[in-house]
């Protein structure tokens, strides 16, 4: 049960060996030892991170398998989360998601697929066990990891963005039928984040950092926020691209 | 949804409402795997009277005053009974509630729940002390009749038990004889904390109701200032010669509520515009004054007159800390006050007050000492850092605080200010074999249950995070 000041007892990241999840977790973990559930695919590095939260001052921290692709999964590993983390999962926080490589995708092979079917499929089927477990519980949020790729989705990365473009959306309207049961969703859209996932990569305007990204979500979980951009001046920036004529967006550099 | 008088952290229910008293056996029987929990007028602060996805059973509707004894002064009454109907009903009979909290819109069940207290604890203990008997149903064992005398592990486990050990259906109040439906109350303004502990200290054995409504916006030199209020029911005497008559003396007519704004923005309560209030509030009281005659309601409920008072500090809404120290601990007593008043979270005025012995209930919160109590606004940054360690100095200093009032202790921290939790426990273990009665609360607070919880280590650098609302 979060409390009236936002202190979590558990949190759950799907996708836990994302470096932003497992900031997110850490700060919301630190500060009253709460018990912290990863799920990912890749024992290596959910181990690494475990460490990393543990750390960070995080209580409890558990790991449990979790494919994103495999969707059948989807309700198995939510339950047995909640029976780990010992009662009540206070936070759930869609963290998982794959870049592709955009060129490479769009001249052949299953990679856009792949991009599709983690970002979008995964996060829709992801999203409805998440949400079926705060609606039993009566509380609880979804923090869902989206991106500003999303917003309008560009001529550079058209496959990564629009996956985010369709699970942004659907946690937008998750979050409607949500209203009332107690659960609530709060989307995340970050910009550019140097981190892991971008290593190698020129940063663009306005990028941001795990951490940064970690501090803004949990001042907006505990606002009460649906949405929060990080950094914030990038959801006037986006107001304004969005308008941009077809022919200037499509020149936008990557 | 369902939140507490605070509205932080809602949670969603199944709303359950008996239709008689009886009704309340066959809606535990029901309840599923996530339990149920008993609801009055939902005036605790925090999550105490919440159950996320479960049950919560709305006792407002069994409120039948079921007999009034005059010649013995006890009232049997339904645990859906408001003070406020029982007040109107029996005032004007000569009766007064042996103990009155700061609100009547409590429920008689939720009162025994919480052992609420009131201005007069030094001399009349809590809620809890002065019921006789109450009917109770609870999973383990069915309907029970509980008394302090007969059943005293079971009696003093449901008061201040939480609701956590069964339905309370009804019970018989011990009623105090009353002339009037007035009080007479003397004040005396004090110039710091030490001059209004002391004025405290050697006044209150002298009257019935204590109060001290401290600045809590006042530093330095003047930490502590304070009206400090002491009450008598007034008699017949007391009152002009007109106004005599047992029809006039006994009247409890406060005025209807007025209604708080539907919204209010989050920022109206701010530092300066509380700082003002306060000045002008300490400026007007008279240095000191005796023998003044007010209405009962206005002495002991000032804040009922606003209907929904709790929305004016926004949506994010806000928390009440209520904790009390040992009457050795005076020096923890200043050195937490210094603390809230340097955070300079905004504040109206804390309430200061010194209790008499503890009860027998093992989690009854009232022990002898000094309680203090404030309202926080939630928005405050920073500010479940600041309390945490707080929570640290009160514990440490043999103190605790009320959870009644809580949305956020530190959930490590319950059992070493309730040392008799293990004790207690063991019996709601005999009542309540599968733990069917189950709250928010006790989600938050796992020791309730039983569980441990592990005490943080160092908090990380860089959190709390230092500006939220700007």
């Amino acid at each position: 049960m979060r409390d009236a000041l936002g202190s979590v007892g558990s949190v759950l990241v799907l996708g836990g060996a994302s470096e932003i999840g497992v900031a997110i977790a850490s700060l919301l973990a630190a500060p009253r030892s709460a018990t912290v559930v990863l799920a990912g695919r890749h024992g290596d590095s959910l181990a690494e991170a475990a460490a990393t939260l543990e750390r960070a001052g995080a209580g409890r921290v558990e790991t449990v398998r979790f494919d994103a692709a495999d969707v059948a999964s989807h309700d198995e590993v939510i339950d047995s989360a909640a029976r780990t983390a010992g009662g009540d999962l206070d936070v759930i926080v869609v963290a998982f998601g794959v870049l592709g490589d955009q060129q490479a995708d769009e001249a052949g092979g299953d990679g856009a697929v792949r991009v599709a079917t983690v970002n979008y499929v995964g996060a829709v089927s992801a999203g409805l066990a998440a949400a079926r477990q705060l609606r039993r519980q009566g509380h609880g949020c979804i923090v869902a990891l989206s991106s500003v790729a999303g917003e309008r989705v560009r001529r550079a990365n058209f496959i990564y963005g629009s996956s985010k473009a369709g699970m942004d959306g659907f946690f937008q309207g998750l979050s409607d039928s949500l209203a009332g049961s107690g659960a609530s969703v709060l989307i995340v859209r970050p910009g550019f984040v140097r981190g892991r996932m971008t290593r190698g990569m020129k940063p663009a305007p306005l990028s941001t950092t795990p951490e940064a990204v970690a501090e803004a979500t949990v001042k907006a979980l505990r606002g009460r926020s649906a949405v929060v951009w990080v950094p914030k001046p990038l959801r006037v920036v986006m107001a304004v691209m969005r308008h941009l004529p077809r022919e200037a967006w499509r020149r936008i550099p990557s | 949804m369902l939140s507490g008088w605070g509205r932080t952290s809602p949670s969603s229910a199944r709303l359950r409402t008996p239709s008689k008293s009886a009704d309340v056996e066959h809606l535990v029987r029901e309840a599923g795997e996530r339990g149920l929990i008993a609801r009055g007028l939902g005036r605790s602060y925090g999550d105490a009277a919440q159950n996320g996805g479960g049950d919560v059973v709305d006792m407002t509707s069994c409120d039948r005053i079921v007999d009034i004894d005059l010649q013995a002064g006890t009232v049997t009454v339904e645990a859906g009974v408001s003070l406020d109907w029982l007040m109107r009903a029996l005032v004007p009979l000569g009766f007064w509630p042996a103990v009155s909290p700061g609100t009547r819109y409590v429920t008689v069940g939720g009162a025994i729940g919480s052992d609420v207290h009131g201005k007069g604890h030094h001399r009349d203990g809590t809620f809890g002390s002065h019921v006789l008997s109450m009917d109770v149903y609870a999973p383990g064992p069915g309907h029970l009749t509980l008394t302090p005398d007969g059943t005293p592990e079971e009696f003093w486990a449901t008061t201040g038990g939480m609701g956590l050990t069964g339905i309370v259906e009804r019970a018989t109040l011990e009623m105090l004889p009353v002339e009037t439906a007035s009080v007479r109350v003397d004040s005396q303004r004090t110039a710091d904390l030490d001059s209004t502990m002391a004025v405290m200290s050697e006044r209150d054995a002298h009257y019935r109701y204590s109060v001290a409504w401290i600045d809590c916006l006042a530093r330095g030199a003047s930490l502590g200032r304070s009206i400090v209020e002491f009450g008598e029911h007034a008699t017949l005497g007391d009152l002009p010669a007109r106004e005599r008559s047992p029809d006039r003396a006994l009247r409890f007519g406060p005025s209807r509520q007025v209604a708080a704004p539907p919204w209010v923005p989050s920022g109206l309560l701010n530092r300066w515009s509380v700082a003002a209030f306060n000045e002008m509030w300490y400026r007007k009281a008279p240095a000191r004054s005796s023998g003044h005659v007010v209405a009962a309601s206005s002495f002991f409920h000032p804040l009922d007159a606003v209907d929904g008072w709790n929305r004016i500090y926004g949506k994010r809404g806000f928390l009440q800390y209520q904790f009390v120290l040992p009457y050795a601990q005076g020096d923890v007593l200043r050195a937490v006050i210094e603390k809230l008043v340097n955070a300079r979270a905004a504040s109206f005025l804390a309430v200061l007050k010194r209790f008499g012995p503890a009860n027998p209930a093992p989690l009854s919160f009232p022990r002898e000492g000094w309680t203090l109590a404030l309202d926080l606004p939630v928005s405050f940054a920073g500010l479940d850092g600041q309390l945490d360690e707080l929570d640290e100095m009160i514990a440490s200093a043999g103190g605790r605080v009320y959870l009644a009032k809580d949305s956020r202790l530190r959930p490590d921290l319950l059992e070493a200010m309730y040392p008799r939790l293990g004790e207690w426990r063991q019996i709601r273990e005999r009542l309540d074999p599968q733990g069917v009665m189950r709250s928010d609360l006790m989600r938050r607070l796992p020791a309730l249950a039983g569980h441990a919880t592990k005490r943080p280590t160092a908090r990380t650098p860089g959190f709390p995070l230092q500006s939220e609302d700007t």
